[in-house]
């Protein structure tokens, strides 16, 4: 008998198994110091972000939590004098390394800006322009990618009998919504999003919370929002960063609930900041 | 430099909702100090008074429970602060349970009416002094925000159930001797139970004002 359990136990499973306890990293961040010319923006932090988590970045302005997300696509390239040391590993590669295709990046890591971005074109074309820029060319295609995009954004209810009018004529939340969509359509697997609400009305806000929660059971979301109970409504994980420092990073219910770091407290609880 | 407060509103009405508290403790120490009276002195117009009172204790009970939901709805508390605001409902709970007690061993007091006590009244007003004592730390420490008073407090709990049970068990003892003041007994015991209650109920705000300091649950009434 127990050499059966050892015979079983010994065989190879078809399928890749994932323990429950051990949360899969899908970015591992090691001692990354970002700098402006000759100012350290970011001091040298680690932390794992957990795949299919949203993980909340929270801080006061100038903390460097925005400028650590956008390190994670290489947004930050396009800042003169903006420079990053150390590692963000990605399968297997140091996304920081000057080798790395910034473009093939940005298409699995996409980003949604704080003010609605979309382009002044239809917003069927919003969809399809990065898709045919990576040779996505096919009409059939693109329909079926617009409309599982615009259906995973949860906007095609409200845009399927338009989709050729300018995006511009959409809502502010719409549009947001729009943006996230022309994200997934390039079907990335991490979605940085950059305070993605604070420009929208309670309404449009909650929808765009609503389905940042339903997006991260396909996609690693992190979050840069200055709205404590957005980040507490919606995020898994929380990492407070202050002056470049990373003060503590834990599951949001512990950051939230019972901070272990009293600077983490006083900032949550709006003692300052 | 003072560092400027950028809550100091919701401070206040914090401060303010552990006035109203303490007030309310105040209220029902009092009531619990009045029926001890009345007991002693047989003083059933005392004991009235108190059974009377207990609607001022309910409705200071209401006032924090509607200010301490407006603070919720409208300062969004997270972590100590949210606790700090769960702790005062909860302690306001057991501070009107203090007072409930309070009336029911006055309404003992009137039940026994002005018959001669079987024996002299001791060892209840010693277990009472006990029990209050609990009631003064467990406020204190909810007060003053010092788990150490609340530890001490919860730590008094065992004598306090130790002089109930062995009263009770004298209580008993004179019931073939007096068949006639059966009333008297139960009621006298029924008096030490809601002592024992009392003494619970000042244990229970000890667990609360380390959960508020701590965020975490210990169970001290045990």
């Amino acid at each position: 008998m127990l050499t059966a359990i050892k015979e079983r136990t010994n065989v190879e499973l078809p399928f890749q198994t994932t323990s429950v306890f051990q949360p899969e990293t899908i970015l591992a961040v090691k001692n990354l110091e970002i700098f402006y010319g000759e100012k350290r923006a970011v001091n040298g932090i680690s932390l794992d972000i957990e795949k299919n988590t949203v993980t909340a970045l929270i801080g006061p302005s100038g903390c460097g939590k925005s400028t650590f997300l956008r390190s994670i696509n290489r947004m930050n390239d396009l800042i003169p004098g903006a420079k990053a040391i150390g590692e963000i590993i990605y399968e297997d590669l140091n996304i920081l390394s000057e080798d790395i295709n910034v473009v093939a990046l940005r298409k699995e890591i996409g980003m949604v800006f704080q003010k609605p971005n979309p382009f002044p074109k239809s917003i069927y074309e919003n969809i399809t322009h990065g898709l045919k820029f990576a040779g996505i060319k096919k009409k059939s295609k693109l329909d079926e990618i617009v409309e599982e995009s615009l259906r995973k954004a949860a906007l095609w209810d409200e845009v399927k009998d338009r989709l050729h009018k300018s995006a511009l004529s959409l809502s502010g939340g719409q549009q947001q919504r729009l943006c996230i969509a022309r994200t997934i359509a390039m079907k990335p697997t991490v979605i940085l999003l950059d305070e993605p609400s604070s420009a929208l009305d309670p309404i449009s806000n909650a929808k765009v919370e609503d389905l940042i929660v339903d997006l991260k059971k396909e996609y690693s979301i992190i979050i840069v929002t200055h709205n404590m109970q957005q980040a507490s409504r919606i995020s898994d994980k929380t990492a407070f960063f202050l002056s470049g420092d990373l003060i503590e990073y834990d599951s949001t219910e512990t950051i939230f609930t019972n901070p272990s770091v009293k600077k983490t407290e006083e900032y949550i609880s709006g003692r300052f900041g | 430099m003072k560092r400027m407060n950028t809550r100091s509103n919701f401070d206040n009405n914090l401060k303010h909702l552990k006035e109203m508290l303490l007030k309310m403790a105040g209220i029902s120490e009092q009531a619990i100090k009045d029926a001890m009276l009345a007991l002693l002195n047989q003083d059933l117009e005392l004991a009235n008074r108190v059974i009377n009172g207990d609607n001022a204790i309910d409705d200071l009970e209401q006032e924090i429970h509607e200010k301490a939901l407006m603070l919720i709805a409208t300062e969004s508390p997270v972590a100590r602060d949210l606790r700090r605001i769960n702790v005062a409902l909860k302690v306001s709970s057991e501070v009107e349970r203090m007072g409930d007690m309070a009336v029911n061993i006055a309404k003992s007091v009137v039940h026994i009416g002005e018959e001669k006590y079987i024996k002299e009244i001791v060892d209840i007003p010693q277990m009472m002094e006990a029990a209050l004592e609990m009631v003064t730390d467990s406020i204190t420490a909810f007060y003053t925000e010092d788990i150490t008073i609340a530890q001490k407090c919860a730590e008094k709990d065992d004598a306090v159930d130790n002089m109930f049970g062995n009263l009770v068990h004298e209580l008993m003892t004179y019931i073939p001797q007096n068949p006639n003041s059966m009333n008297q007994i139960i009621q006298l015991s029924f008096i030490c139970r809601f002592i024992e209650r009392i003494a619970d109920h000042s244990t229970n705000i000890a667990e609360n004002v380390i959960y508020q300091e701590t965020g975490k649950r210990l169970n001290l009434n045990k």
